[in-house]
């Protein structure tokens, strides 16, 4: 029960990278991932810019051996999932007990939507085929099928909080002596379902995003795929390599203050990072560098800013959004950003936040907005926060 | 470590939420589709906020509030939900204004409630439950992980008195899609004869059940939850029942000790065969629950509803027997549900 659950393998693909190294370059050079829509047949095409992964379809299904009539979502999935298992390179994995833990917030969408303005016309039309997958479970079933995993495999749904989630969910599926391995993170396609629906919030900025900016306007929507490759501590002996990292903290508290909004004192947000902090046997003063939620909107910076505020209060570790990079994955995110953590522990280092120029009046810190080499990166925490006050906290630490 | 199920509610087709009796007093219905017996959400809910709830919500959170008071528990250490099609009313609603107004001046609301967690967000509002708040989305098996959840929290000693729900919902578009996919019979059928008609397609349904899960012995409780499994693929008859076999040897059991099976027979030929081939249920009493449920993703929380009602009361309705074998007073009820032969669930519970 008391094991420890170690990093051993990660994947990525967003609108900075179609892998982690590419991520990870783009993240140390300062080079963001927004721009103005190119896929999606909207109104707010020229309008609204998003953070596109810069692959077609075609080109995903053929690096992740998928059909490229699926969701746009399982593809990434797909590309991320490889990527991870690649890296991990586990010996033997066929003999592992391997579980697969996805998460997302729209499922096939990206198709369902086109198969809609058709149905909505006549209800006899429309191709079954563009609809079929529509469940938020099917990303993940089609993804295990390709790989042969049927041991585990579920999803979770918990809107922007899905794959901080997925990942301390296989994290306790193995400290509870159910698998050995779990591959675990999200992905997310975007989808005029969503672009559309964070329009009406109006909580989406005309511009590149400003996370923790006194002027923030808002966030840009993104879209990717993230995963972490989980093993035992029995597993992590038999590894070639070292293990990236363990997650020693984590914490899923509700913010149980409004569906959409966040509370204006962040109870949500701090009880989840009180909460991993004291899941991970550490104090304040240990968390070397934070990886906000950081969404850009007025409501989320605030009430996070404010929970961290009064958690670390006097002394603040480095933090950033690199949301200011990729745009918000909603699904993708966290595990996205885990992996991002991920990358600060092993390269000692912490990434900017893009674009901030004025301190929040609220708020008495900035985030950091240089790249920040030669640091002694020991414990990371990574916020997930969602609709419906869904707030996770991972933490990730050095061994 | 144990798990018992201390209270279970469940919104469904038949009276089962409202009622004395236990599906003593059962609705014939004819058609391919069931829908739930609405309960008198104002019990529940503000009827202020109940007007902009979908169907979903209100089924779910009327549920999850009487689980909480049937089990007189005030706040629980854990809300988590299952559901494979999330809040559909409002995704439709959404999608369809999307279209419309092609893409402008588009009202925010069925959007926000549109969200998969939305009925365990709602419950932890209402309850101003700060605690553990999960929701899991996987087809077949959105519930089952559900209830791995629970039962890991248990395991670790990191909260108590759980409560977990199965809740979807079938509005007009969803059923027209899942028709024309091939889900369901071609033509009406009375639901107290979908075993004797067996041709292709089921009947769809719709439901809530929560329930309340601890690990604290009482008398009150409805059953102890020994044990559940999940498996994924096609399965040949010899392979499903080594799974099964495996399953109760797990639990230090064999088939012999199973009082009663609980089967997800749902009158479709091609489904019920997976059953009717077992020949280890050859010799066993069993019951069916989906003529009363109707086929929806997470119905095995209808079964489970079934199985801890039947043992706390002691008595297997009439409604639900199967087979020529009969027995009246089951200790040790086994449920086997697959979903569309791909996502296979077995539970076990048993009298306290």
């Amino acid at each position: 029960m008391s094991s420890d659950v170690y990093i051993a393998g990660l994947g990525a693909i967003t609108a900075i990278g179609n892998n982690v190294a590419e991520c990870f370059a783009a993240l140390q050079n300062e080079r963001a991932g927004m721009g103005p829509i190119t896929a999606m047949n909207t109104i707010h095409r020229d309008k609204i810019p998003v953070a596109e992964v810069k692959l077609s379809n075609e080109e995903l299904a053929k690096m992740g051996g998928l059909s490229a009539e699926l969701s746009r979502t399982a593809l990434l999935s797909m590309v991320a999932v490889r990527e991870a298992i690649s890296d991990a390179a586990i010996a033997d994995l066929d003999k592992l007990r391997v579980g697969f833990i996805s998460a997302n917030t729209v499922g096939g969408m990206d198709k369902s939507e086109d198969f809609f303005v058709e149905f909505l016309a006549d209800n006899s039309k429309g191709k079954l085929k563009d609809v079929y997958d529509h469940e938020c479970g099917s990303m993940t079933e089609v993804v295990a099928v390709a790989l042969g995993i049927s041991n585990q495999m579920t999803t979770i749904s918990t809107a922007c909080s899905s794959s901080a989630n997925a990942i301390f969910y296989g994290a306790r599926m193995i400290k509870n002596g159910l698998l050995d391995v779990v591959i675990a993170g999200g992905a997310d396609a975007l989808a005029k379902f969503t672009l559309n629906g964070f329009n009406t919030l109006m909580i989406l900025d005309k511009a590149f995003c400003k996370p923790f900016d006194e002027n923030r306007e808002g966030l840009n929507l993104g879209e990717g795929a993230g995963y972490v490759v989980l093993v035992s501590d029995q597993v992590a002996k038999t590894l070639n390599k070292k293990p990236y990292c363990k997650l020693s903290g984590y914490n899923n508290s509700n913010d149980a203050y409004h569906q959409t909004a966040s509370s204006p004192e962040g109870t949500g947000s701090y009880l989840a990072m009180q909460g991993a902090l004291k899941k991970a046997g550490l104090q304040t003063s240990d968390i070397s560098y934070i990886n906000l939620h950081g969404t850009g909107t007025p409501n989320n910076d605030s009430a996070e800013g404010i929970a961290v505020k009064r958690l670390f209060e006097p002394d603040f570790p480095p933090m950033s959004s690199t949301k200011s990079y990729t745009g918000h994955t909603l699904g993708a995110s966290g595990a996205v950003e885990a992996v991002f953590s991920i990358l600060s522990i092993k390269h000692n280092m912490v990434f900017p936040n893009l674009r901030f120029e004025t301190q929040m009046h609220e708020l008495p810190f900035v985030p950091e907005t240089e790249l920040r080499t030669n640091l002694q990166i020991n414990h990371v925490m990574s916020n997930s926060f969602g609709f419906g006050g869904n707030c996770t906290s991972l933490i990730f630490s050095k061994i | 470590m144990k798990m018992y199920i201390r209270a279970a509610t469940c919104i469904s087709a038949q009276k089962t939420f409202e009622s004395d009796g236990f599906l003593t007093d059962f609705i014939e219905y004819t058609g391919t589709r069931l829908k739930p017996i609405e309960p008198d959400y104002s019990k529940y809910i503000d009827i202020k906020l109940a007007r902009r709830m979908s169907h979903v919500i209100k089924m779910g959170v009327a549920a999850a509030k009487q689980c909480l008071a049937n089990a007189e528990i005030e706040m629980p250490g854990a809300i988590i939900t299952g559901t494979a099609f999330g809040c559909m009313e409002d995704t439709v609603t959404f999608l369809t204004r999307i279209v419309e107004l092609n893409e402008e001046m588009l009202p925010p609301t069925a959007f926000i409630q549109s969200t998969h967690n939305t009925v365990a967000a709602q419950i932890a509002l209402m309850l101003k439950c700060h605690n553990y708040n999960n929701n899991f989305v996987h087809k077949g098996i959105s519930f089952e992980s559900a209830i791995q959840d629970a039962w890991m929290l248990l395991n670790e000693d990191d909260a108590n008195d759980i409560l977990v729900g199965g809740i979807d919902e079938m509005v007009d578009t969803s059923f027209k899609v899942l028709t024309r996919l091939g889900l369901y019979k071609r033509w009406p059928v009375s639901n107290l004869q979908l075993f004797n008609t067996p041709t292709s397609g089921t009947i769809g349904g719709e439901g809530a059940a929560f329930f309340l899960l601890n690990n604290k012995p009482s008398a009150d409780n409805l059953a102890e939850f020994n044990g559940f499994k999940t498996f994924y693929g096609a399965y040949e008859s010899e392979a499903l029942e080594q799974q099964i076999n495996d399953f109760l040897s797990e639990q230090g059991l064999d088939i012999s000790t199973i009082d009663l099976v609980i089967t997800g027979r749902n009158g479709d030929t091609q489904n019920d065969a997976i059953y009717n081939n077992l020949i280890i249920f050859k010799n066993k009493a069993q019951a069916n629950y989906k003529h009363l449920s109707g086929e929806y993703s997470v119905s095995s929380s209808f079964a489970l509803w079934l199985a801890s009602n039947i043992i706390k009361e002691g008595t297997v309705p009439e409604v639900v027997m199967y087979g020529d074998i009969n027995n009246q007073s089951p200790k040790t009820v086994l449920i086997y549900n697959h979903y569309q032969a791909k996502y296979h669930s077995l539970m076990l519970v048993s009298a306290c």
